[in-house]
């Protein structure tokens, strides 16, 4: 199963994926990249039940750069977290419910904060200093309770990060080898290699 | 283990003289794995309505929005403001329309009912997920803490409390209640309704 992070810091929100595309027990692939920019300030890292992933993610980046298009300005987070809420909510009592989970980083400009919420495939929302999903929650959550800091500057987030990859390298039977990190602040988003 | 107690969380509404009181926990879970302690489920419905919807998080959020949109429907076509009693109603129907699918809430509900005279009666009322009101002239409980919750509340309350006494024994009730229940707990909210003002307070609990 796929492994997220995602914290937030001074003016910035981190978000870590691993990379590894598995089918049962065989790994197909190790540079997949499961986090789409959805917008010029707006991240999104998605876990769950492969095909549906990928689908509701292409589904959810063509709407809001619809959105962007029709009105010349994207989605503020908070709105663009709602929108995919409401989506996962109505997909869930529908015939066929995408399990899909998500974390959205973003950075408003309006109010110059980063945003991160936690999305589960229910259309559960819930705005979050830190969160994680699949079996590295198990472990990262704990260690963000105790080192994650609201005020703290990028190498320190990373630093933190790091401390999160490295505990579930270590204790999980099947710890994911590779992780992609993108990082959205005042100036966008960008990558960033650990 | 039912999808009533998949995220955890638990409210409470009391009367008092001329007041009531409405709390909630702050925890949101995926069972037993804490994953918010800042997830409010109460919500302003009118100035002198709140309403606490204890369940299923993704319905938290859902029933919120569409008695959200129904309220302001009736706002806009009566041009008057709902009252609590009414608004129980709306929140009765709603749930009893997805009657063979239910949301998997629990609401509660605290607010003043304006008399024709002029002045207020305290009200509050409870519902089943489908919609079944309860109404209690003392308190209402719903959430995964329910069982103790009433426990608590049936030693604390008494009639005809004053606003301050009011919150004394509502948070005590709830923080003392949610200790004993492992799904809910991490912080409450407490709204105390009087005639003239909204008083909310934050309240630490055990982090545990």
């Amino acid at each position: 199963m796929d492994i997220s992070f995602a914290l937030t810091g001074k003016g910035y929100v981190i978000v870590a994926a691993d990379t590894t595309a598995a089918r049962s027990i065989v790994k197909m692939k190790s540079d997949e990249d499961k986090i789409k920019v959805l917008s010029p300030h707006l991240l999104m890292a998605f876990s769950g039940e492969p095909g549906d992933t990928v689908n509701f993610a292409e589904y959810v980046e063509r709407n809001l750069r619809l959105y962007h298009i029709r009105h010349t300005y994207a989605l503020r987070p908070a709105s663009a977290a709602s929108w995919i809420r409401r989506s996962l909510a109505e997909s869930l009592r529908s015939r066929s419910p995408y399990a899909v989970n998500l974390l959205l980083g973003g950075y408003d400009t309006a109010t110059h904060t980063p945003e991160l919420y936690w999305v589960d495939y229910m259309g559960t929302l819930t705005s979050v200093p830190f969160g994680a999903h699949g079996y590295g929650s198990y472990f990262a959550l704990s260690l963000l309770d105790r080192y994650h800091d609201p005020e703290a500057n990028l190498e320190e987030g990373l630093a933190t990060l790091r401390r999160c990859i490295d505990e579930v390298s270590k204790r999980l039977v099947v710890s994911p080898g590779k992780y992609k990190v993108k990082v959205v602040d005042k100036d966008g988003v960008r990558e960033i290699e650990l | 283990m039912s999808i009533m107690q998949y995220n955890g969380g638990s409210t409470i509404a009391m009367v008092g003289k001329d007041c009531v009181a409405i709390a909630c926990d702050l925890r949101l879970g995926n069972q037993a794995l804490g994953i918010s302690s800042n997830f409010e489920k109460i919500f302003a419905m009118t100035e002198r309505t709140y309403i606490g919807l204890p369940g299923l998080a993704t319905d938290v959020t859902t029933l919120h929005e569409q008695l959200r949109y129904r309220l302001n429907m009736y706002t806009i076509k009566e041009e008057r403001t709902m009252e609590p009693e009414t608004f129980i109603h709306l929140v009765s129907s709603t749930l009893y329309e997805k009657r063979w699918g239910p949301y998997f809430i629990e609401p509660v509900l605290a607010g003043l009912q304006r008399m024709p005279g002029g002045s207020f009666r305290p009200f509050i009322a409870s519902t089943d997920l489908i919609g079944c009101i309860n109404f209690a002239k003392d308190f209402v409980v719903a959430g995964t803490a329910s069982e103790k919750l009433f426990g608590v509340a049936e030693g604390l309350w008494e009639p005809d409390l004053a606003p301050e006494d009011l919150f004394e024994t509502i948070s005590q009730t709830l923080l003392n209640a949610v200790d004993r229940d492992a799904y809910s707990g991490w912080g409450a909210v407490v709204y105390v309704i009087t005639e003239d003002k909204v008083i909310k307070r934050t309240l630490k609990g055990r982090m545990d």
